[in-house]
């Protein structure tokens, strides 16, 4: 027996439809791309040798390096710090809570740049940083403010602080997801507190906290770019200080841009592995990356 | 006979509502008892203070003759601190209506929780003591899926396992058929009353009046917040003495 035989013996079979509409817009938007990409990769005005000359230039790198540590370090404490003030939001204890809003009204309401350009000029206000012991002469430390607050403390702090708020935000909204019967679960088999959020409720919290955060984060990397005003040492800052000496703006504007859109595409492809590995246990549909990847893969054969 | 809980005049409000009013109630060792009564009666909610997952605004609650989330001085209790509770909880263990498995573990990683993450046993070990209680509810060939991938009856049964985990002294189990299918219901039912069999305390709170007619050695039926019946099922559902009882049990067997 023929397979069309077959075919023609058995129950009517689901073909997928053919959608003209999708091929003639994907075409559409790849012709506008075209026209918008040509007249600047053609414009005279710029010279692509000095973005090639530039781009891994030992200036740019270390740009590039100083912009992942400082973007990395302010994630650092935005993490721990959001975190912490999250849970306080949720708690039962008054003064936690009015911290936290505290908090977040504070640092949510003073703009980004404003923040970062505080923590650059501390010893304006404060001239040596100390510690000591209160009602005693003991000193733990006594520092001059200039020693401790460089501009990449400066640049981590005002990032991490400011991106904290937020964070706590993304952390309440994800505690507060998660189901109360999962507490009292937990309570009931005996689980110390501490073991319940760990355990129990923050795991779970996690799978709505990821995309968020993920989010707040990669913008984070970007905001990392406005070190720049107190000086950073940052990728822009190394871009504009040799676009000042050889007059190249766009071309060294260019050079960064890539670096952040690569530092961008690697952080997003991070942030899709954490998000797979916390929503286990929950069904997850095919991803529209995939249907596009299938896609491709299909005209590629054809 | 010992008893294994001991409610004695027992209060609660939430506010202006009351809804333990003076309720006493005993359950004794190894045996089953189903409390029953109309919706709103205060069922779960004794159930949750007999575990301290609520408070209670007076009385005495006992199991196996210790207070569990208060200290006694004279006439007043005190809340213990929260991990003095929660050692005292472990050995009380709970089914909920709506199961509460945690869905970001498999089956026997809820059943192995307790034992790792309460009693501090080793992982190899517990996992060879979840798997024991999976067999006793017929779910050994299921240890490796999430709830998420279970029936609603499967579920359940895991609760049951991952409550027999602990080893408890106390069974509560809250509604523990309510949110089923009918025909998910009989699965439960029958682990249940194997259980029972075992000799394993239990308090259920239950609309299944054939279940706590065939499978519990004793019946209470709770209404407006006070216990008003107790005894053995053959009298408590033929001959209640109270009016509002009779009222009750026509509703639901009717």
């Amino acid at each position: 027996m023929s397979t069309a035989e077959a075919r023609d013996a058995g129950p009517p079979v689901v073909t997928e439809p053919r959608r003209y509409g999708r091929w003639a817009s994907a075409a559409g938007v790849l012709l506008l791309f075209y026209l918008i990409a040509r007249p600047i990769y053609l414009n005279p005005l710029i010279d692509h040798s000095v973005i090639g000359e530039y781009l891994f230039h030992p200036v740019i790198l270390g740009g590039v390096w100083v912009t992942l540590t400082i973007a990395t370090s302010a994630m650092v404490l935005a993490t721990v710090l959001g975190v912490t003030l999250g849970l306080m939001a949720t708690s039962s204890n008054p003064v936690l809570t009015v911290i936290n809003r505290a908090y977040i009204a504070f640092f949510r309401a003073v703009p980004l740049l404003v923040q970062i350009l505080i923590w650059g000029n501390l010893s304006l206000l404060f001239r040596r940083i100390a510690l000591s012991i209160p009602f005693t002469s003991i000193t733990l430390f006594d520092l001059d403010t200039n020693d401790v607050m460089t501009t990449f403390v400066a640049g981590a702090l005002g990032l991490g602080l400011h991106q904290a708020a937020y964070i706590s935000e993304i952390v309440r909204a994800g505690l507060t997801s998660v189901d109360r019967g999962q507490r009292d679960a937990a309570l009931s088999m005996g689980m110390q507190r501490r073991q319940v959020t760990f355990r129990v409720v923050l795991p779970q919290a996690m799978r709505v906290i990821v995309p968020p955060a993920g989010n707040e984060f990669i913008s984070l990397l970007k905001a990392s770019s406005l070190v720049f005003v107190i000086a950073g040492g940052d990728l822009l800052t190394k871009a504009q200080n040799i676009a000042a000496t050889n007059l190249r703006v766009i071309e060294l504007l260019t050079v960064a841009s890539i670096w952040y859109l690569g530092m961008v595409a690697i952080a997003t492809a991070g942030q899709r592995l954490i998000e797979r590995r916390f929503s286990r246990g929950y069904r997850r549909d095919r991803t529209s990356t995939s249907r596009i990847r299938m896609t491709v893969r299909k005209v590629l054969a054809w | 006979m010992v008893a294994a809980v001991e409610v004695t005049n027992v209060s609660k409000s939430f506010g202006d509502v009351e809804v333990l009013v003076n309720a006493s109630l005993v359950v004794e060792a190894g045996t089953t008892l189903g409390l029953i009564g109309p919706s709103g009666a205060g069922k779960s909610t004794l159930l949750r203070c007999i575990n301290h997952l609520e408070t209670i605004d007076s009385g005495i609650i006992k199991v196996h003759g210790k207070l569990v989330g208060y200290r006694r001085e004279g006439d007043r209790l005190f809340e213990l601190g929260h991990g003095e509770i929660a050692r005292r909880r472990a050995d009380i263990g709970m089914v909920f209506q709506l199961f509460n498995l945690f869905p970001h573990m498999t089956a026997i990683e809820n059943v192995m929780a307790g034992p790792v993450y309460v009693r501090g046993m080793d992982k190899g070990e517990a996992r060879a003591v979840a798997m024991e209680h999976l067999r006793t509810v017929a779910l050994e060939n299921r240890a490796d899926f999430y709830p998420s991938e279970l029936s609603g009856g499967q579920q359940q049964r895991v609760g049951i396992a991952r409550a027999l985990a602990m080893d408890p002294k106390v069974m509560l189990l809250d509604e523990p058929t309510s949110s089923l299918d009918p025909e998910l219901v009989g699965e439960v039912l029958d682990t249940m009353t194997e259980l029972s069999g075992r000799g394993i305390t239990m308090l259920v709170v239950t609309h299944e009046i054939g279940f706590a007619r065939s499978s519990c050695d004793a019946v209470a039926i709770m209404v407006d917040g006070g216990i008003i019946e107790h005894g053995p099922p053959g009298e408590v559902l033929v001959n209640p003495k109270e009016e509002r009882s009779r009222a009750f049990l026509r509703r639901v067997i009717a």
